[in-house]
């Protein structure tokens, strides 16, 4: 079992890479969507509501599939690697707008027009007021988000890139050690995901300030 | 370049496959759901208990069901287990089983949640109204958390059938399969299908978990 130890590090630290970067275009895309949706910008607007719909009511699987194996035969070749993290960032993306909208829209009115009445510019009712509750109330949908991202890299191995679970099934199928290999699979998710898990529950306590007057 | 897949799709019952694929995605995610439903009702309930190790125990299963991939589950229930206990396990009943034991997790932490956001100084009214325990529940509680949940459980559907698509990977041929050995069986004649078929696997699950989706939205802004 020892054996196998470095071969899932290898393939720990890709999933984390693609994974974390995955989480770093979907946040991206995450901010600039839901400003796009806040702001109600014209045209911009329907076409983030037609992406997020589309990417948020279909599989990982099956997007990473049409954009690995049918993309292709339209002249548009990625490697498994590219495949994975934009599979990934576009799915969260779509999942990140959504939940920075909403944290958004959660904002009474009237804390704008008091802030403004209070003679700020609207750059600073942005920075000072909205921003900072929109931030703490996204944060237990963003960790789920996270998680969630991390979770579903597991089916990266159908794009045949080497992540935990490639490693996992390539060993079964060589060694036939079954119970060890799935051992170790879960070991090294718990490695993965429980600092996250923990982190995140420690932030949604740290920051609880958007609860003041709601 | 051609005709991108289009013409294998139509060709003999190719179209009809794909659809009966599907469909055992569906029943797959149908079933699990209508076994989470249940499950998580009683799991929730329980959840909202002082009891410490009952509150240890499901925070414990809340935290699994978390941190694990779906996939991973699968493969220690369709892999292991029967390697471990020996026993045979048909695939979509592992399946069933491993969608369920997520599904009741959420189901149940959702159930919590809405018990939990009613003011308890609803059940205190209700008590001083002369209710019994059985009374403040059904008449009084349920109703109320039955309109917060059924748009969350809706959502749980879209999910779960977005999810049955990694069954694929413990040898159920559903709709992603159908496609891969349509494509295969068409690779001589149109070495191009690819595209239209996994575009046409991607709108059918838009078709179907679209609506779905949508009238959650709907019942949450008409509930609230």
């Amino acid at each position: 079992m020892i054996s196998y130890l470095p071969l899932y590090k290898e393939a720990l630290l890709l999933t984390l890479r693609i994974g974390w970067m995955g989480v770093g275009i979907a946040l991206i895309i995450g901010i600039l969507g839901s400003a796009i949706l806040y702001f109600r910008i014209p045209v911009l607007r329907v076409l983030i509501g037609i992406y997020t719909e589309l990417f948020r009511n279909t599989p990982l699987l099956v997007q990473l599939f049409f954009i690995y194996f049918a993309l292709p035969q339209i002249g548009i070749s990625v490697s498994p690697e590219a495949c994975g993290t934009w599979g990934l960032g576009l799915l969260g993306g779509a999942y990140m707008s959504e939940t920075f909208r909403s944290g958004l829209e959660n904002i009474a009115r009237i804390q704008f027009e008091s802030a403004e009445s209070l003679g700020m510019t609207r750059f600073q009712v942005f920075r000072y007021v909205i921003l900072p509750q929109a931030i703490s109330s996204s944060v237990p949908g963003l960790v789920a988000n996270v998680i969630f991202l991390l979770k579903e890299t597991s089916v990266f191995s159908t794009v045949s890139l080497m992540d935990l679970m490639f490693t996992a099934k390539d060993l079964i199928g060589m060694y036939a050690k079954t119970i060890e290999c799935l051992t170790l699979l879960v070991i090294f998710y718990l490695i993965m995901l429980l600092p996250v898990s923990l982190l995140g529950s420690l932030l949604e306590r740290r920051l609880r300030y958007a609860e003041f007057g709601n | 370049m051609q005709s991108l897949g289009i013409d294998v799709l139509f060709k003999g019952t190719n179209f009809v496959r794909l659809l009966g694929g599907l469909w055992v995605a569906v029943r797959i995610s149908l079933i699990s759901v209508a076994i989470s439903i249940v499950l998580g009702l009683v799991v929730g309930v329980l959840m909202t208990s002082k009891n410490r190790v009952l509150k240890v125990i499901f925070r414990i299963y809340l935290e699994i069901v978390r941190i694990m991939p779906q996939m991973v589950l699968l493969f220690i229930v369709y892999f292991g287990t029967t390697r471990v206990f020996g026993w045979n396990l048909e695939a979509e009943v592992s399946a069933i089983f491993v969608f369920s034991f997520w599904g009741t997790a959420e189901m149940g932490d959702l159930v919590r949640g809405a018990l939990i956001s009613i003011p308890k100084i609803q059940y205190e009214s209700a008590m001083a109204l002369g209710m019994s325990n059985t009374q403040v529940y059904t008449q009084v509680i349920l109703p109320q958390t039955i309109r917060r949940l059924i748009p969350l459980s809706i959502n749980l559907i879209t999910r779960m059938i977005k999810t049955t698509s990694l069954v694929m990977m413990i040898g159920i041929v559903e709709v992603l399969k159908v496609a891969q050995q349509i494509i295969e069986a068409n690779r001589k004649a149109s070495p191009n299908a690819a595209f239209g078929l996994f575009a046409v696997v991607f709108i059918l699950y838009f078709l179907i978990c679209w609506p779905i989706s949508r009238l959650a939205v709907y019942l949450e802004k008409r509930w609230s």
